[in-house]
């Protein structure tokens, strides 16, 4: 590990992109950041070139971020044409400037699809997922007419494969890295989550059509199994949910 | 200065135990319908208790408009919550009740919060789980199919339910989705990606808000009948914090402004168990769930100056300084206690290898008994996070922590209804002051937030709409004319500084005067020293803060510009606050009261009460409002966890 005496900064090049608000074209602009420390997150080295930006007068670099532990699903960038970055299981924010060497050059990019619009250099438009979500991501109970909660029984098993699928933080990173732009996995750890689950069983035909519909809708690509969502997934969901989404599916279409 | 309004919190009356049913039994209704529809209320902020209010009253039928900061209403900070949410149902036959909950909070609390709405918190508590459950909130099972629960800080009952260490996430997942089911039905229109920027009293009633559209920088007026604030707590005041970047008290303070008291400013909580300091690049402080406690033992080397690394220590040469100190509880004392604890062996040049702020926390004893897998199950996903920060594993080497800010118990002053001083305008959550008193005990800011949000906002906005003569107005009033106008002005002359010093390079200097001056431990002198700091510190940003881009566009400098001109008042408020309170209780340690063996000496006779600060105006000495806390059910005792 890095002791916090080890101070030998490192020079990083950035080519980053920037797009002002409502323009249909960016591009790519160069940078370089020096003395940045491997424990730096790397979020923090462009904390570090935005304030040299302002300093200087220009325009800071906007770009998502708010929890900066991974958790909140704000950060979303790719990073040498990775989205979240090469290092497995981390968001953006999580990415740590000790995965890099001296000289590097990264580029920085969005998320990129054409149903998340570049709202301003790099933040997008995720507001998808939300109507996504409200089409059937819910278990219609409100609030008042919950029995105890120890009244239905789940079997370990099922709450930690449900746990498993909750945990996604609709980043949107498996959309970026979809060669179809295909929310696939996204909706399908929404839809699995609640198919695990007793609650969610007398709601799962509406659920499964419904969500599926809105997706189409929106305008997202089609899953065709290249599996690099999973790959890039911060919270590694697994392709196994897009399995269980289909036959869930399956089995609403037939019962329509 | 000191003011000489009595708050009177209208707390119902009657034995402790049946005060809220009796409430609601004597609080006229709203009918469903109709009546509902036609009646608006704002709620500004999206976590458990915003976001719990927005869609309970949407399914009750009220036509609900809901403001977020975030670009939807899924990233609210209540999702960064971690270790669990209390709740007193004795399923574990440990000898748990609502009575004890209610108990344990108060005395956590260190005999500073008000009786009523923590008895309220401790028997809403049960329906919370009910409700989550019933939402598909997918929390940790046993094997037979029922919930698992775990221990926490300063209690001796197992009543903390949770879903892995991401309990926040899941039952923010939880109200989002009842939530977008409201949006989709009609009931709540939702304003992601929007920040209030201040409110609008009209009639001496809080009818509205004004709130600025951050990707185009448009600044609108909303008009209700109705406005709840749950915007969160105001520890990013420390720059470095355990909160996210965007968390902010500008909304709180604004309302402030306008007329709302601020009660127990100095009220805030430093958590044990965070990654320690790193840099003067850094932008965060990660929180390691207090679950860790648990399981894992913290350590100081004996000896003062000991660099060695942790493994190098021989087991006779470290200091298991909480296990010695509090035999009771041990290293599950509250956060308050072990918090400071870290900060005396620091004191004394005791402390982890990484910096003079850092201490261990220890696995090897937990992956012993239980195994590695055991251990990985429950606390796996922290230790990869530590992994990914500090470079270095914890199933083989000693984490190293240090307490961060964490969460404020002050906040906007309300009564019993959850109304604050400005009529019609109700604080929930974080944003409020009353239900933790002087500390809060952990896995209780998820369950506050839920059982303001689920339960109390719905039924004390009905109350009030039922009750409220509210005269006509719209957001074409003078009223709403004239605060958009206050607003417009403050982004013009923040916009028109133009001088040298960036919105982080003077948070910075904010967030070190108040780590170091109104921080853990806190004296006279150094307070004093603070409101000094701060009043030139707040006349530097107005002079000489420099800005890029416009007001017409996404940016984020601006908004933190704006957001910062805040805590500069906010943290001086603090400072004044600290210095009031000559006595120590919970977080607020004042170095002149302490006992013989250092630990937080109260005046009960002198200081058994809530201040209410009043704004009197920029720069201008604020007025100090008292609410006495009166006892009933509690004995009010020396805190001891020994």
């Amino acid at each position: 590990m890095s002791d916090q005496s080890d101070k030998n900064g490192m020079t990083i090049h950035l080519k980053i992109w920037r797009q002002a608000r409502g323009a249909s074209q960016g591009n790519f602009v160069e940078y370089t950041v020096n003395n940045v420390l491997a424990e730096m997150s790397f979020l923090e080295m462009l904390d570090i070139l935005n304030e040299d930006l302002v300093k200087k007068g220009d325009e800071a670099i906007e770009f998502d971020n708010d929890c900066r532990e991974g958790i909140c699903g704000t950060c979303g960038l790719v990073i040498s044409g990775v989205a979240h970055g090469t290092h497995a299981g981390t968001t953006t924010c999580e990415v740590r400037m000790r995965n890099y060497s001296d000289g590097d050059t990264i580029t920085v990019e969005p998320f990129r699809a054409k149903p998340f619009t570049i709202i301003k250099d790099l933040v997008v438009d995720r507001s998808s997922f939300d109507r996504i979500q409200a089409k059937g991501g819910f278990v219609s109970m409100n609030v008042g007419s919950a029995p105890d909660g120890n009244a239905v029984p789940v079997p370990k098993e099922a709450a930690d494969n449900a746990m498993d699928a909750a945990s996604c933080i609709g980043c949107g990173a498996c959309v970026a890295a979809c060669p179809n732009a295909s929310a696939s996995l996204f909706v399908s750890a929404k839809i699995s989550q609640f198919s695990w689950l007793p609650q969610g069983d007398p709601e799962r035909t509406r659920r499964a059509l419904l969500m599926v519909e809105q997706m189409d809708a929106e305008g997202f690509g089609n899953c065709s199994n290249h599996g690099e969502c999973e790959a890039v997934c911060p919270k590694e969901i697994s392709i196994q949910n897009i399995a269980r989404m289909r036959r869930e599916f399956i089995k609403a279409a037939f019962k329509g | 200065m000191t003011g000489n309004r009595i708050l009177d919190a209208k707390i119902p009356g009657g034995p402790l135990a049946d005060m809220w049913d009796k409430h609601m039994i004597d609080s006229p209704l709203v009918a469903p319908g109709g009546n509902r529809r036609k009646r608006t209320v704002i709620v500004v902020g999206t976590g458990l208790a915003g976001g719990g209010a927005a869609a309970t009253m949407g399914e009750l039928g009220y036509n609900v408009l809901n403001f977020c900061i975030q670009d939807t209403p899924r990233r609210a900070h209540s999702v960064a919550a971690q270790g669990g949410i209390n709740a007193s149902k004795n399923y574990q036959n440990d000898g748990d009740s609502v009575y004890r909950l209610f108990y344990d909070t108060i005395k956590g609390g260190d005999y500073r919060s008000r009786e009523a709405n923590t008895y309220r918190l401790a028997q809403l508590s049960m329906g919370i789980i009910d409700q989550s459950v019933a939402m598909g909130v997918p929390f940790a099972r046993e094997y037979g199919g029922t919930l698992a629960n775990r221990s926490f800080g300063g209690v001796q009952v197992s009543r903390t339910f949770y879903a892995r260490g991401q309990t926040g996430q899941q039952l923010l997942l939880g109200v989002y989705s009842a939530l977008v089911r409201q949006i989709d039905a009609g009931t709540v229109k939702m304003f992601p990606r929007h920040e209030m920027l201040d409110l609008v009293v009209v009639d001496g009633k809080a009818r509205g808000i004004i709130a600025r559209e951050l990707t185009t920088g448009e600044i609108k007026r909303y008009e209700a009948d109705a406005v709840v604030l749950a915007t969160g707590g105001y520890s990013p005041v420390f720059y470095l914090s355990t909160n996210a970047v965007n968390s902010n008290a500008t909304a709180a303070w604004r309302a402030h402004r306008r007329g709302a008291l601020f009660s127990n400013p100095c009220y805030t909580q430093i958590h044990p168990t965070a990654v320690p300091q790193m840099g003067d690049y850094q932008s965060k402080l990660t929180l390691m769930s207090e679950s860790l406690r648990n399981d894992g033992r913290v350590w100081v080397p004996k000896a003062p100056g000991d660099k060695r690394r942790p493994n190098d220590i021989p087991e006779s040469e470290r200091d298991y300084y909480l296990e010695r100190r509090y035999p009771a509880f041990g290293n599950l004392v509250p956060r308050d206690i072990a918090a400071r604890a870290a900060k005396v062996e620091c004191d004394k040049g005791k402390s982890a290898y990484y910096s003079d702020q850092s201490v261990y926390l220890d696995f090897s004893e937990a992956i012993g008994r239980l195994g590695k897998d055991v251990v990985g199950d429950r606390y796996g996903n922290l230790f990869d996070m530590y992994n990914e920060i500090i470079g270095d594993n914890p199933y083989e080497t000693p984490m190293m922590i240090y307490p961060a800010p964490h969460y404020t118990m002050g906040g906007l002053w309300v009564d019993y209804n959850l109304q604050s001083t400005i009529e019609g305008l109700f604080v929930t959550g974080e944003a409020n002051f009353s239900d933790h008193g002087a500390n809060r005990l952990g896995a209780s800011a998820l369950m506050q937030g839920l059982a303001d949000g689920y339960f109390v906002t719905p039924r004390v906005v009905a109350n009030y709409l039922a009750n409220a003569d509210l005269v006509n107005t719209s957001t074409d009033a003078e009223e709403f004319k004239a605060v958009e106008n206050d607003v417009r002005g403050h982004f013009q002359r923040l916009l028109n500084i133009k001088g040298d010093r960036t919105v982080r390079d003077i948070h910075w200097e904010l967030g070190r005067t108040m780590w170091d001056k109104v921080g853990m431990a806190r004296n006279g002198e150094g307070l004093k020293e603070a409101i000094g700091k701060i009043g030139k510190l707040r006349e530097e940003f107005w002079q000489n803060l420099k800005l890029t881009g416009n007001e017409n566009d996404l940016n984020k400098q601006l908004e933190q510009a704006n957001r910062l001109g805040d805590y500069l008042e906010l943290g001086e408020l603090m400072a004044r606050d600290a210095l009031m309170r000559e006595e120590s209780c919970g977080g607020h340690f004042r170095e002149e009261h302490k006992t013989e063996d250092g630990e937080a000496k109260r005046d009960d006779a002198n200081f058994t009460f809530v201040s209410a600060w009043e704004y009197t105006g920029e720069n201008q000495e604020p007025v100090m409002h008292k609410e006495p806390l009166v006892f009933d059910n509690v004995e009010l005792k020396t805190r001891s966890y020994k």
